[in-house]
């Protein structure tokens, strides 16, 4: 196993991409924000490899910056 | 009044006031569950101490309760872990319980051998006093009652305390000065040493109640509990139906008014339900820290337990680690005191336990962050784990409701010598506690009661040469099959020994190196290590 694929992997692309917006489009912006949660540790179980997962949350981190004063919690 | 009498341990007054007492050898400030640890192991050794204690009686409330199964094993080695048996609560199991329902359980016990559970539950006061009874048998340990250290100077030949007692003050010298005087250190304050690390921004009750209640004695860790508008709960058994609650209160909150007996019993009677009688028998609310110094080392001056380190309670690694810190420094330091070994030796108690500190620290701050989430979008990920964790096996394992303490693997110990054998077993860990037969001991049915008074080589099959060493530390040579047999292959699969293997263990029971066949001089080599010399 050698690193994150980035070449296209998923059959019916447009299929998977509807399901997982019509899965998260209703929910409230929490409800989504928890789905978006549970699915990113699902699918990192699933894929296990260290290596693999921690250079998909680099790509995924890329471009974003630290807030400086967090959102504290309620 | 509660279930405990709390004793008054006899003040003496000084010998000297206003004046120079005699110089010690070794002088440790605070006479705790670490301080105490530290000079029976000592006293054990042949090496005489002073311990200096600011009042005259143990612990103020039960504090610490969980003691783990190697720092019985380690006061078993100084003759007071039968005590601490009888009275505390054993306990393996954790049970884990999000809102409604248990997600999960599992056991701590890993060695089915073992003559001590996983844990058991005490109230520190009893521990102080099983070690305070069993050092005052001990000719070489002088406890002196109400002396307080208040001020002290040290430098490369030893220190000077100067210390207050109700009869007035004297100063005390000494060459080695243990600070076992906790979080709080006044040593630590004199020598002006930074103690940093990270500040959680959340508040935790405590209540020790006296119950009725049946049921196992296991540890429940409840979050978001369906009772109550606590962020998590925790339950624990302790001796006399004593029971340990700690509430999650959170950040926001008026201190004085969360300790007001009508709130504290609100909250109590909300978790226990409405029944069920019970006497409060101890409250205290509290914050925390996991911070270091950064060496634990300053020449003559040797760092332990939360003087050194703190760590939040999630794990039970404060009273846990420092006692593993106790019985790291005892033997290296008695074998400097008598002339065996260069005081370099003393640079790998900072090294291995400033390594033990570190992965206390670390997995403390990690239960921390998952039971106290700092930012709404880590709580939203903690909550996803506990919601999966009904019915994914895997989320289970992300659950985070403390990893409870473990004994250290001091695998990049400057120490280690060579790992010929790469059994499970190898150097930097502790011997298992794996069944002997025919020990020359009686009392000893297990490896580890073997081992832990000097080194000990553990040699299988035939040796082709005489192992003799003739440096300045002795070594004690076990033979398999002559001093002690491995009925069930056990023992040598773990160590991986196969014919004519050998394993060097240190006299705080852990592994030093391992060899196919050992020969004189590389047992003589690795002795050099711990003594200086050269080999």
């Amino acid at each position: 196993m050698s690193g994150l694929r980035h070449d296209p992997n998923i059959a019916d692309p447009d299929g998977f991409y509807q399901e997982l917006i019509d899965a998260v489009q209703r929910l409230s912006s929490d409800d989504a924000l928890a789905f978006s949660a549970r699915l990113n540790l699902l699918l990192a179980n699933h894929v296990g490899d260290r290596t693999v997962v921690r250079e998909a949350i680099a790509a995924a981190r890329q471009g974003l910056v630290d807030q400086q004063g967090l959102e504290n919690k309620s | 009044m509660g279930t405990y009498a709390y004793p008054s341990y006899p003040y003496r007054a000084p010998d000297v006031v206003g004046a120079e007492a005699p110089r010690a050898s070794v002088v440790i400030v605070g006479g705790g569950q670490v301080g105490l640890t530290m000079a029976l192991d000592l006293a054990q050794r042949g090496t005489a101490c002073v311990v200096l204690d600011e009042d005259n009686t143990v612990s103020d409330g039960s504090r610490a309760i969980c003691q783990a199964k190697r720092s019985l094993e380690i006061w078993d080695r100084l003759g007071v872990a039968a005590p601490m048996m009888q009275k505390g609560v054993t306990w393996n199991e954790g049970h884990v319980f999000y809102r409604d329902e248990q997600l999960y359980a599992f056991n701590m016990q890993e060695n089915p051998h073992s003559p001590f559970p996983a844990f058991i539950n005490i109230q520190q006061y009893y521990v102080e006093q099983f070690l305070v009874e069993r050092a005052q048998q001990e000719a070489l340990i002088d406890l002196r009652w109400c002396h307080r250290v208040a001020g002290m100077t040290s430098n490369a030949t030893g220190a000077s305390l100067h210390v207050e007692t109700p009869d007035g003050s004297y100063t005390q010298p000494c060459d080695w000065l243990i600070a076992a005087d906790g979080v709080r250190s006044t040593i630590r304050g004199q020598m002006g040493l930074s103690f940093t690390g990270q500040v959680f921004e959340d508040h935790f009750l405590i209540a020790d109640i006296v119950m009725q209640r049946e049921g196992p004695a296991i540890r429940r860790f409840y979050f978001d509990p369906p009772w109550g508008p606590e962020a998590s709960a925790l339950m624990h058994r302790q001796s006399d139906n004593v029971w340990r609650l700690d509430f999650q209160l959170g950040w926001d909150v008026d201190r004085e008014e969360e300790l007001r007996d009508e709130n504290v019993f609100a909250r109590i009677r909300r978790m226990i339900g409405p029944d069920t009688p019970f006497e409060l028998e101890w409250k205290s609310l509290y914050t925390f820290q996991c911070r270091s110094i950064e060496r634990y080392r300053h020449d003559r001056v040797l760092f332990v337990g939360d003087a050194a380190h703190q760590v939040s309670p999630f794990g039970a690694r404060g009273g846990n680690g420092g006692v593993q810190d106790a019985d790291n420094l005892a033997w290296k330091l008695a074998l400097v005191v008598d002339g065996s070994a260069d005081p370099a030796l003393l640079d790998t108690y900072d090294a291995e336990r400033r390594f033990a500190a570190d992965e206390n620290i670390l997995n403390s701050t990690r239960a921390t962050d998952f039971i106290t989430p700092k930012t709404r979008v880590s709580e939203v990920y903690r909550n996803a784990v506990l919601d999966l964790a009904r019915d994914h096996a895997f989320a289970r394992t992300l659950v985070n409701s403390g990893r409870l303490s473990v004994p250290a693997h001091l695998t990049s110990s400057p120490l280690n010598g060579v790992d010929e054998l790469q059994g499970p077993v190898g150097p930097g860990s502790p011997v298992p506690a794996l069944p002997v037969d025919g020990a020359s001991s009686a009392s000893a049915r297990h490896l580890i009661g073997l081992v832990g008074q000097g080194f000990v080589l553990l040699v299988f099959g035939n040796q082709p040469e005489a192992l003799r060493v003739d440096g300045r530390i002795p070594v004690e040579v076990l033979c398999e099959g002559r001093d002690f047999s491995d009925p069930s292959g056990e023992i040598a699969a773990a160590f991986g020994a196969t014919d004519g293997g050998a394993i060097l263990i240190r006299p705080d029971q852990h592994v030093m190196a391992s060899w196919k066949v050992p020969t004189a001089a590389d047992l003589s080599a690795a002795l050099a290590t711990v003594s200086g010399e050269r080999a």
